[in-house]
């Protein structure tokens, strides 16, 4: 029962505890660039997911073979191939996505969340632990961006998913779907964060 | 030589790698607290850049494109880009010593700037000759660095001021990066 106890733990970690993005910071690039609307952060965090989950189940099952001075390159390999799957799909079935992404899905190699969970727990721990903990921290960082992209597609064009939600009378804010509402949004988003932490340590 | 000034121009200001493009955040957050440790990441992202430009340049030139092989296009650059970072690493040591004591931890650090692969993958898609590489390449890095040092000369400022307390950090930094991208866009009817 321990056991199952830590296994949970283990992936509600990444959800909030160690959100990537708004706790730890990292994986920034892509949450900033492609979450001008809902439908783009889903998509990106999926091929996130994808990434994560494949990286660490090969990395994890390779922890004994890989020599240590060389592990770094290693992990960079493993993780550019999977991207190049990722890429490749996206472009053959979801062309409109892949177009959206644009140079944003090969940048996933240097998505610094990536690289940090094979470091950092992949290439210690068993294959189970290390795709339940990728799992955790990519859903964890799929909402993240989900969220940030609809809030901004609400105010910036007025819609989530492409459904209607503000009145017609409502003025689109185009700044929010510009550069500067990227930046704002994310900013909003952790300080928020930082509250609710605060709310619940007390 | 009109073209090379456009290049400049856009990569430098128009197209800010970090303030419009997105591409290397976490430096650009990670590294900005003060102006002396910005400048030498700058220094060093920028000389880092430019070499990636060349040779990813080349290679995408005769190896890829000339054995029909752009799928490996991703694995080659990060490739190219960690074995030149360690290459700049000790040439730097061996020349240097006091550039490699400023620079020496932000070297490494420089292969997971998604701003360097960035570059790699932007020249490819903007299909420029290899002068125009380099040159893209270079006013990348120059505009990252102009970024990063605005940044940290704001951020020892803000050091004084009374921010709210739950947006201390990188709430506030993320709010004023925002300020920036704003007087940024500016520029956009430049060119």
């Amino acid at each position: 029962m321990a056991k199952k106890i830590t296994l949970s733990r283990e992936f509600l970690k990444g959800l909030w505890d160690e959100n990537p993005v708004l706790r730890m910071l990292l994986g920034l690039c892509p949450a900033l660039a492609v979450t001008n609307s809902g439908i783009n952060g889903l998509s990106m965090g999926l091929a996130v997911i994808f990434t994560l989950v494949m990286s660490s189940a090969i990395i994890s099952l390779a922890r004994n073979i890989i020599p240590k001075e060389v592990r770094i390159p290693t992990f960079i390999i493993v993780i550019a191939t999977f991207v190049t799957i990722a890429d490749k799909m996206l472009a053959a079935y979801f062309p409109d996505i892949s177009k959206a992404l644009g140079p944003f899905v090969p940048l996933i190699v240097v998505n610094c969340i990536i690289l940090g969970r094979q470091e950092a727990f992949a290439s210690k721990n068993s294959v189970g632990r290390a795709v339940i903990d990728a799992l955790g921290m990519s859903i964890g960082f799929t909402i993240t961006l989900t969220i940030l992209g609809s809030f901004r597609e609400l105010f910036g064009v007025g819609t989530i998913f492409a459904v209607q939600i503000m009145p017609d009378s409502f003025e689109p804010l185009m700044v929010m779907v510009l550069q500067p509402g990227a930046f704002l949004t994310l900013g909003l988003m952790i300080g928020i964060g930082n509250w609710l932490n605060a709310r619940r340590a007390k | 030589m009109v073209n090379i000034f456009i290049i400049f121009l856009s990569a430098v200001i128009v197209n800010n790698y970090v303030l419009v493009n997105f591409l290397g955040i976490c430096p650009f957050i990670g590294v900005s607290k003060k102006i002396s440790p910005a400048l030498s990441m700058g220094m060093a992202t920028t000389f880092v850049m430019t070499l990636t430009s060349a040779v990813s340049w080349l290679i995408n030139k005769y190896i890829l494109d000339g054995l029909n092989l752009q799928f490996l296009q991703t694995v080659s650059f990060i490739l190219v880009i960690a074995s030149l970072v360690q290459l700049v690493e000790m040439f730097v040591k061996k020349i240097s010593k006091p550039l490699y004591d400023a620079l020496g931890i932000f070297l490494p650090l420089i292969t997971t700037n998604c701003a360097i692969l960035g570059v790699a993958l932007f020249l490819v898609l903007k299909e420029y000759n290899f002068i125009e590489s380099i040159i893209f390449g270079f006013s990348a890095g120059v505009g990252f660095t102009l970024a990063i040092v605005i940044m940290a000369g704001i951020r020892e400022e803000l050091e004084l001021a009374d921010v709210p307390e739950y947006f201390k950090g990188a709430a506030i930094t993320m709010i004023v990066a925002g300020c920036l991208a704003l007087a940024f866009m500016g520029f956009s009817g430049l060119i």
